[in-house]
């Protein structure tokens, strides 16, 4: 049996608990509140200015000249294009390092090295990777060109990748690979069938969240691809794509560009969506 | 020095034996011989090193620089830690089944065929009969014949650690070493993976560390108590569990220590 007063200070202790709780409860529910405002109205911004210029012509015609009839085409194909190659030249570089930081030499000064450095490329400012391609690259061949813009994407696609993909090669259990060295499997089979396999979808969304990354990012095309008026395939030419576009045309006095900005927006904020959605459903899927 | 018992065929023979993790002294001087064709089971509290010892056995510790083995281990009369012979070989002699259960990421059919392709060309319907075999030695066929195309990992936990023992059979390794092999699984489970075991010896030397003093018991032909590093008593075992010599064996089987 419980004395009185005991009960009596649990009831207290109880009581005093539960308001904390619900002080907690509040804040966290407020900055959550305050969070989704901000973005629910950019999206709706977005969704209402950029869903009344967007016309099939929008998809089909070229940039204007300003106070003229046209669309984004050029700007849309040379986006994918550019997002499209520096995926597929970052991605295998990417995967590789990653590879190596966390099945190779985890531990060694080298991976030590890679990984610091790895960090800074990570979050270094993308305005940094334009100016350093620029003057590489684009300064060297006194042209602007849309492969100095592949060659930027490109070096911001790849820490993110060497990233996830570390880090989902370092969830695969011990157990597994032990598993699989103790059937007498050597190392690159084992990688590449049995740690690689169990992560493939954290890997699979690492990059469809560096796809979508670049996908919006202007300052690193600012330098090194420029723009284009016209479609153009070759990539010693500069090159429209679509965020230098809405760039150049949100800042413009004249309203068809501004209103093809918007379209710009929408357009790539609708693909940075189902690229999320996409990662979200692939991760669901695994679990 | 701990009694040796006498042998039919000593199909591993440990001599002189320490082990190091990093500067940790784990295992001080072993010596004993692993009969063929029978079950040796390892005993004792945890941290003694008896996984330590089977993970020699296969060369699993060379995964980590740090871990370093010093003395003889022979198979069949030859030190396999000096031994010139590729590593995958050993592996595919002597292969291991973990406490808990690996299936790979794979089918059920392939988690069988990976290791079987590693060191065998086999045309579809041989692999089928390997796989077949594995299956039906490691009292799994009749629960997954319909779903062998199925993932691994979507069978139950008793039913995973089958399939892994069916994985490492299906190599035909001359030794099975089975670490704890049974400690993730229910009652029944446990009951179907001490048959295999005693099954398996028809074939193959089986190796099995575990907690369970009654399954060393009942499944294994040979035990081995291990204290702190040391060994301190091997022996048959209905000796080591009816009339042990040391009194700390005794101690430890009957409960009253560790």
């Amino acid at each position: 049996m419980i004395s009185p007063e005991l009960q009596a200070m649990r009831a207290s202790m109880f009581a005093k608990r539960k308001r904390i709780n619900y002080v907690a409860t509040a804040l966290a529910l407020s900055a959550m509140a305050f969070g989704l405002f901000w973005l629910a109205w950019i999206l709706l911004e977005t969704i209402r200015q950029g869903f009344a210029g967007l016309t099939i012509a929008t998809l089909t015609q070229m940039t204007p000249g300003p106070n003229e009839e046209g669309g984004l085409a050029n700007a849309i194909y040379g986006s994918l294009l550019m997002v499209l190659l520096s995926t597929c030249v970052g991605t295998p570089i990417g995967v590789m390092a990653g590879i190596y930081l966390a099945e190779f030499e985890p531990k060694g000064w080298l991976a030590s090295v890679t990984r610091f450095v790895n960090d800074i490329l990570l979050s270094a400012p993308s305005i940094v990777i334009g100016l350093f391609v620029y003057s590489v690259i684009v300064h060297p061949l006194h042209s602007f060109s849309a492969l100095a813009g592949v060659v930027a994407l490109a070096l911001i696609v790849i820490p993110v990748v060497i990233r996830t993909t570390e880090n989902m090669l370092q969830l695969v259990p011990p157990g597994l690979r032990e598993a699989a060295y103790a059937l007498g499997a050597p190392k690159w089979k084992v990688i590449l069938s049995i740690t690689l396999k169990a992560a493939r979808t954290g890997v699979i969304t690492g990059i469809l969240l560096a796809v979508a990354r670049i996908s919006g990012e202007t300052a690193p095309l600012l330098f090194t691809a420029l723009s284009n008026q016209f479609w153009t395939s070759s990539l010693s030419q500069p090159m429209a794509s679509l965020p230098v576009t809405i760039f150049k045309f949100a800042m413009s006095p004249y309203e068809n560009w501004q209103k093809l900005a918007w379209a710009g927006v929408f357009l790539i904020t609708l693909a940075v969506l189902a690229l999320n959605v996409a990662a979200r459903v692939l991760t669901r899927v695994k679990n | 020095m701990p009694a040796t018992p006498v042998v039919e065929k000593t199909k591993i023979a440990v001599k002189d034996l320490n082990f190091f993790y990093g500067k940790f002294h784990a295992l001080k001087g072993i010596n004993m011989e692993i009969p063929e064709n029978k079950v040796t089971a390892f005993i004792g509290p945890s941290g003694c090193g008896k996984s330590t010892l089977l993970r020699i056995f296969n060369r699993m510790f060379e995964l980590y620089p740090e871990q370093r083995a010093e003395g003889q281990i022979l198979l069949d009369g030859e030190n396999l830690l000096t031994s010139k012979e590729d590593v995958a070989l050993l592996r595919a002699k002597v292969g291991m089944v973990f406490q808990k259960p690996t299936p790979f990421p794979m089918s059920i059919y392939d988690n069988i065929a990976f290791g079987v392709k590693l060191f065998e060309k086999l045309n579809t319907t041989d692999m089928e009969e390997r796989v077949e075999w594995a299956l039906r030695k490691s009292a799994l066929w009749g629960e997954v014949k319909d779903k062998l195309h199925q993932s691994g990992s979507s069978l139950s936990g008793g039913q995973q650690q089958r399939l892994c023992i069916a994985r490492g059979i299906a190599i035909k390794p001359e030794v099975l070493l089975l670490d704890e092999p049974c400690s993730a699984l229910d009652p029944i489970s446990t009951a179907k993976v001490e048959e295999l075991i005693v099954e398996l010896k028809d074939d193959n030397t089986v190796v099995i560390v575990t907690h369970n003093m009654q399954q060393a018991a009942r499944c294994s032909d040979y035990t081995a108590y291990m204290y702190l590093g040391d060994l301190m008593e091997f022996g048959a075992t209905e000796q080591m569990f009816f009339k042990p010599t040391r009194k700390e064996t005794e101690d430890y089987i009957t409960g009253r220590f560790g």
